[in-house]
């Protein structure tokens, strides 16, 4: 870079700034300890774990936004096989 | 009852360790009695850079698990009289840690201590949750760099959700500290400067700790950075930071570029 840029430029910063503000407060939404999608996860990690082994990491609750329709993934990973009889006689 | 700090950050290399070592030592050059506690499992480091390492016998773990009495464990600094060490376990096993052993833990050492000090995993797993469960005050340890400063909003985060604070429906009393800030970059526009970051992440600054040449040397040394030195620049900012922790009202300190406008100019057009 000549001299004179060097003088003259605003460096990289702001960008990391502006950068950083659009990607907050978008995951600010999603993230969020308190939104839809960690309240989904922790009520269905209860209901499940109460008659399969299961935990926090297993469960997981994604969503794709989307118009006109949105899809709301689950995924539970369940540990060792699961005997239907038992779980339902639970 | 002592106050319980967690220093935390979510990305890894931003200086948790060194801020929990350096606070610790800070705080107990106060007179003030401080225990440090490694809760990083299985990578233990908060030994090594208090200069204890040759001396853990029993740990974080062993003490949850009833091999060991919790002064057994308890390394006491060889420099400063009041300042004490939990270290953690090298144990590969990352369920070694239970919520109830936490609870336990940190109940007596609320006992006997002004100030218990968590240094947390990096990570937004169960390390970190539990290093800050019991927090009443969070260091948010971050660097002026994107993804530092991403991860710090993450923490904050979960920091009001996880935290029995939070689940009491109280708040941690959450405070930023900067650090690794280069004076000379921020200055030329390459570095986020102390006032974006305050503005992204809206938090209290606790200190601004400056990229130092002095936190290697110290660490090399297994000495706190605020006491290996006390004249440096990052042994200032810590010792300030602890001041504040303790209510004081200290006037902060901006870094700033040594030199006046012709080095200033020499330096951009370098």
């Amino acid at each position: 870079m000549t001299l004179w840029k060097r003088l003259f430029s605003h460096g990289s910063a702001p960008q990391a700034r502006e950068r950083l503000q659009i990607l907050l407060s978008h995951e600010r939404q999603v993230l969020g300890g308190d939104d839809l999608l960690s309240r989904l996860r922790e009520d269905i990690l209860a209901v499940v774990a109460r008659h399969v082994p299961c935990e926090q990491d297993n469960v997981k609750v994604r969503l794709e936004r989307g118009t006109p329709m949105s899809i709301l993934e689950i995924e539970v990973e369940v540990r060792g096989e699961v005997n239907l009889a038992i779980s339902r006689a639970a | 009852m002592a106050k319980i700090i967690t220093v935390t950050s979510g990305k890894g290399g931003v200086g948790k360790t060194t801020t929990t070592a350096a606070i610790g030592a800070a705080l107990a050059r106060t007179g003030d009695k401080v225990v440090v506690v490694d809760f990083d499992v299985g990578l233990r480091n908060l030994d090594l850079i208090m200069g204890a390492e040759r001396r853990v016998v029993y740990d974080f773990v062993n003490v949850i698990q009833g091999d060991a009495r919790l002064p057994q464990a308890l390394i006491k600094d060889k420099r400063l009289e009041s300042l004490f060490l939990l270290p953690a376990s090298q144990t590969r096993d990352k369920d070694a840690l239970t919520e109830e052993g936490v609870d336990r833990v940190i109940g007596m050492l609320s006992q006997h201590f002004d100030w218990v000090i968590c240094d947390s995993p990096a990570g937004i797993e169960r390390g970190a949750t539990l290093a800050m469960r019991h927090a009443e005050i969070a260091i948010v340890v971050t660097n002026p760099e994107v993804s530092s400063v991403r991860d710090s909003d993450r923490i904050v985060g979960i920091l009001d959700a996880k935290t029995l604070r939070a689940e009491r429906g109280e708040t941690v009393d959450k405070r930023l500290l900067l650090t690794r800030y280069d004076p000379v970059r921020a200055a030329r526009g390459d570095m986020l400067k102390t006032e974006d970051v305050l503005e992204i992440l809206s938090l209290p600054l606790l200190g601004i700790v400056p990229e130092s040449p002095d936190v290697l040397k110290a660490s090399n040394m297994g000495v706190p950075v605020s006491i290996h030195d006390p004249n440096s620049a990052p042994a200032r900012a810590y010792h300030d930071a602890a001041l504040r922790l303790k209510g004081e009202n200290i006037a902060m300190e901006t870094p700033r570029a040594r030199g006046g406008l012709f080095s200033k100019l020499l330096r951009r057009a370098a």
